[in-house]
């Protein structure tokens, strides 16, 4: 059937409205829901580099009677602001020197007074699409305690495993970060299947995800790096407080 | 499957609404015109999200889901759309609940939606959603256009699953990994497995639609038309 184009106008326009008005709706609806699905998601994240969460565990009271947050600058120093509210993708298109980090300080389970882990938060580019992480240092500012990796479209099987594969991110457990006062970061080599335990800044590498690992490797001396001054900082005090 | 389809008609037999023509809406996409391998629609998201059970069956969901409603919908209004602009109200339509089904599990299932990232969104420009809408629920009242997209829908899910069974079974040695019914059958049985790589790519998943086409025409002795 032939319609006049009034019609049609007037038709296109109702529908526009119809369903821009529905969507407009549900989305102020699911706001608050989305968002604290996304924060109890980073705080997961944050908890789950060191330490195993269970069914039975609320993570938001893990969270808050163990972790402090805060931001710092290049130079390791505290600066204005809400750990929550960095946008970590954002700051990484800035200059290194310029950019504001996240820390998440989480103090021993048993004297809360005593600070345990350092979790810095890294953003990087994988094969197909971003890839994140979180980086749990142990105390001494050097060695890492675990990772947990986040990505957006890495190939399921093969480079999505240093999301879904315990075998690989657990791989960090133990290396360190500096040689003596140089960075040299950790690195993911090409190849799977050798034996690295010995040494302390290299990692097996995932077979069929060199690409990947590439990428995972540039984020986190990138982001090493970025947060040089600030563990170097931690070492020092680590290294008085062990004298 | 043919116990599934004889379940459910046994099932609806003593509903009204469920009538023989009805039926055939639900059953006939499992088969005889599946929508992937016979119609050959919605094959590149049947290659992407089948790497992996857990991520195909949401899928399944997603665009079965999807398909009802938006063929119900636009079967309830098909009389006041204008011809001249149909796709791009079918369009609309479509993501229309796509959109929303997106949302939702942003709120409430955030590992699902972090899960299936982009392949929420592909849904919109799957084929078999558009083809049936053109197809069948332009011409046809809500309740059979609701059923047909509900049909076309399990079929969709049923060569999805058969796909993401063989490809994690075979490509990484495990059943529904990531679920709480995970089972790794070569570890259990002591066999030594090496994952198939091919299969874990998508050349491996058109590799096996291609021989599922080949086993159902096989056997239901279809014939290209001249």
């Amino acid at each position: 059937m032939q319609r006049s184009n009034l019609y049609i106008l007037i038709y296109t326009i109702v529908l526009t409205v119809v369903c821009g008005v529905v969507l407009a709706v549900t989305k102020q609806l699911l706001a608050p829901a989305q968002k604290m699905q996304i924060e109890l998601d980073r705080k997961k994240n944050i908890l789950l580099t060191f330490m195993e969460l269970k069914e039975s565990d609320d993570p938001l009271k893990i969270y808050s009677s163990r972790v402090k947050e805060y931001v710092i600058n290049f130079e390791g120093e505290k600066v204005e602001g809400n750990a929550g509210d960095i946008n970590v993708e954002k700051q990484s298109k800035k200059p290194k020197k310029e950019r504001l980090l996240p820390v998440y300080e989480i103090s021993s389970i048993n004297d809360s007074s005593k600070t345990e882990f350092y979790v810095i938060q890294t953003w990087g580019k994988g094969l197909w699409d971003v890839i994140s992480s979180f980086v749990s240092v142990r105390s001494d500012g050097n060695t890492i305690n675990g990772v947990v990796f986040n990505h957006k479209a890495e190939t399921p099987g093969l480079g999505a495993r240093i999301k879904d594969d315990p075998n690989v991110y657990k791989r960090y457990k133990g290396k360190t970060i500096f040689e003596g006062d140089q960075l040299v970061s950790v690195e993911m080599k090409k190849g799977e299947g050798k034996d690295y335990s010995d040494k302390p800044h290299e990692i097996d590498g995932m077979s069929g995800a060199t690409l990947t690992g590439k990428g995972v490797n540039a984020m986190l001396l990138e982001y090493t790096e970025c947060y040089q001054k600030f563990l170097l900082k931690r070492r020092e005090m680590y290294k008085m407080a062990a004298h | 499957m043919s116990t599934d389809v004889l379940d459910l008609k046994e099932e609806k037999k003593s509903e009204a609404l469920f009538s023989k023509k009805n039926r055939q809406l639900l059953s006939n996409p499992l088969d005889s015109d599946n929508p992937v391998t016979v119609q050959i629609l919605g094959i590149c998201s049947a290659l992407a999200v089948t790497v992996q059970m857990k991520p195909a069956i949401y899928m399944a969901f997603g665009l079965t889901f999807v398909t009802a409603f938006s063929n119900l919908f636009i079967s309830m209004i098909r009389n006041s759309i204008p011809s001249r602009i149909r796709i791009i109200v079918q369009l609309a339509v479509v993501s229309l609940w796509v959109i929303l089904v997106d949302e939702l599990l942003r709120a409430y299932a955030f590992d699902v939606s972090k899960q299936l990232s982009v392949f929420v969104g592909l849904i919109i420009t799957n084929c078999i959603v558009m083809g049936r809408l053109e197809a069948y629920a332009m011409a046809n009242k809500p309740w059979p256009s609701f059923l047909d997209g509900v049909g076309n829908g399990l079929g969709y899910s049923a060569i999805l699953l058969i796909l993401a069974t063989v490809r994690e079974l075979f490509g990484q040695g495990s059943i529904m990994k990531g679920t709480p019914l995970e089972v790794h059958p070569f570890e259990a049985m002591n066999l030594p497995f090496t994952g198939n790589g091919v299969l874990m790519m998508p050349a491996g998943a058109c590799i096996l639609i291609g021989l599922l086409i080949w086993a159902q025409r096989a056997r239901n002795g279809y014939r290209e038309e001249a």
